[in-house]
């Protein structure tokens, strides 16, 4: 028992760090994971993956003028993750061109810039920081930041729930009844962008994505609800949040993988034994009913 | 016209400048049941679009009486049926024009959910998920929101496509109810005996109007003939529209003059057509 309470609890209790890392994983897990969910039903799983290559330059702009600060840093994050998305939205609404491709472009593009202008100051350990965060490392205004965009998070999805579920399950009805449609998509595209930027003090622009968008696909076996798929989502999220954070104080490893890696473990895990995972559907079945 | 629902002001509706419904005026009297026919590519769709607003007039004008509430089905749905939702969700999405974003969902809303879902035949399926539906129960869960969206004006483009016969019965008698409840209904159909049995009136379309009007007449053999004679393709080197008042003339240089007559006179015909409707 005593070593079960040394392997789970005393980390937390002991360290201040741990704790705040523990904070930080918690609120980012409850703000990001439905919006993986909404992400994942929209089929933009990967838009989000390239979002998060979008909000690099803004960093690294704020980086190059202020240092390793996280208030310029914030605030270009989010200047380049709304320039993206606004402009490849406005592409892919304004011509032919599908959504896909323009975010594509926008990412490269940005991604590109993003790269180049870390690399005129700073050496590679500054890049590895930009590109992969720092959990147990959070510091008030980093954990500030993080839970004013969860309560932000939290409050848009109360709002607009209704609506985005009707533009994922029937956007053409949507729009034949309100005008929402088109509003609601780039709220939606601007809460990614806020949980990014929030997740990338923490686990840094290429893992914030995953804490995003893993639990949600993992979430997706498991129930034929959008709510409750939503809140497995955050219940994934946090268990991996904590597992990732031991695993990583145990083992000595990154934390922000680590927290990535236990949502991965919980992935593969859904895909084999969920509900509707693939041992359930593809078991060969005998029994069948009357109707 | 007083109890008009829509007006048709020599409406063109088109892309990239080809039009696709072309000089169409008239008016849809409140509470008539109009079918809309012609082959494919005559402008039907487009025609349904104009009206719900989601493509602008390239010329003309289409008016809907302010404050009427619009259904309408789209013949591509672009329903997500991967999306995890169950029939009752879909079904409920037509409480929108009632309760908008953020107002709460009664205990009276649920009622008139499921009184819809028995009334297209879909009892006791509240619980199935979307992608578990048949073509044919999915388009009754859309008549059911259809229902529940209790709207004055209800567009529905081909309905009717892969549809079996009993289901089909069954959607006529709800577009019949309806238009017992003095509702405004259009919809584009193939099936010209249908039209015939169960369509008071009719609008036959080849791009611009044919004939509109009591639905036999209009579907008379010469007009039929008509309406097959139009060219579906796009014409790229076709003169720009001479009764066209909005277009820039200025950049219509060759071989308008000796087209001009044979055009104008097509217009004629098909203003006439109009004309006899709104007569």
């Amino acid at each position: 028992m005593d070593a079960l309470h040394q392997f789970l609890i005393a980390p937390f209790t002991e360290f201040a760090f741990m704790q705040r890392g523990l904070l930080g994983a918690v609120l980012l897990s409850i703000s990001a994971c439905p919006i993986g969910v909404f992400l994942m039903l929209r089929r933009m799983s990967l838009t989000g993956d390239a979002m998060a290559h979008a909000i690099l330059p803004g960093a690294a702009a704020g980086f190059l003028l202020y240092g390793l600060q996280i208030v310029p840093m914030t605030i270009g994050g989010l200047l380049a993750g709304a320039i993206v998305a606004l402009g490849a939205g406005a592409v892919s609404r304004l011509t032919v061109q599908k959504e896909d491709a323009s975010m594509a472009a926008f990412y490269l593009i940005s991604l590109a810039l993003g790269v180049t202008m870390v690399s005129l100051r700073g050496s590679s350990v500054d890049l590895m920081h930009v590109l992969f965060g720092t959990v147990l490392a959070l510091n008030n205004a980093a954990l500030m930041l993080i839970g004013i965009v969860a309560a932000v998070t939290l409050a848009a999805l109360a709002v607009f729930w209704r609506a985005l579920v009707a533009e994922c399950l029937d956007p053409l009805f949507l729009r034949s009844v309100s005008r929402l449609g088109t509003p609601v998509h780039f709220v939606f595209l601007g809460l990614v962008v806020l949980n990014l930027v929030a997740g990338f003090q923490a686990l840094g622009t290429l893992l914030s994505v995953g804490l995003m968008v893993l639990p949600a696909a993992a979430a997706r076996f498991w129930t034929q609800r959008v709510e409750t798929m939503a809140v497995l989502a955050i219940a994934f999220g946090l268990v991996s949040s904590i597992s990732g954070l031991l695993l990583s104080y145990h083992a000595a490893l990154p934390s922000g993988p680590a927290i990535i890696l236990s949502t991965g473990m919980l992935y593969f895990v859904s895909v084999l034994f969920g509900t509707r995972g693939v041992l359930a559907t593809r078991r060969p079945r005998h029994a069948h009913r009357i109707a | 016209m007083a109890d008009a629902c829509i007006t048709f002001r020599d409406l063109t509706l088109g892309y990239n400048s080809h039009p696709a419904v072309h000089h169409l005026s008239g008016a849809v009297r409140r509470g008539s049941l109009t079918a809309v026919v012609g082959s494919n590519g005559s402008g039907k769709s487009t025609l349904m679009k104009g009206v719900v607003g989601m493509l602008k007039p390239m010329a003309g004008s289409v008016a809907v009486t302010p404050g009427t509430r619009v259904a309408y089905l789209p013949q591509q749905s672009e329903l997500d049926r991967t999306f995890p939702a169950r029939v009752v969700d879909l079904v409920s999405l037509g409480l929108w024009p009632k309760r908008g974003l953020l107002g709460r969902h009664t205990a009276q809303d649920r009622k008139v959910v499921s009184e819809a879902l028995m009334a297209v035949g879909l009892e006791g399926f509240e619980q199935r998920p979307i992608d578990t539906l048949s073509g044919g129960q999915l388009q009754r869960a859309l008549f059911a929101r259809i229902l529940v969206q209790d709207a004055e004006l209800i567009l529905l483009d081909e309905p009717f496509n892969a549809i079996d016969a009993s289901t089909l019965t069954d959607l006529i008698a709800l577009i019949k109810r309806w238009h017992g409840e003095n509702r405004t209904v259009m919809v584009v159909v193939h099936d010209l005996d249908l039209v015939r049995t169960h369509f008071p009136e009719a609008l036959l379309l080849a791009r611009s109007p044919v004939a509109w009007g009591e639905a036999k007449a209009t579907l008379a053999p010469e007009n039929l003939l008509r309406a097959r004679q139009f060219h579906e393709a796009w014409d790229e080197n076709a003169p720009w529209c001479a009764t066209d008042d909005d277009h820039d003339h200025t950049h219509d240089h060759h071989g308008h003059e000796h087209l001009h007559h044979a055009h104008a006179h097509a217009h004629d015909e098909a203003g006439r057509a109009a004309r006899e409707k709104v007569a």
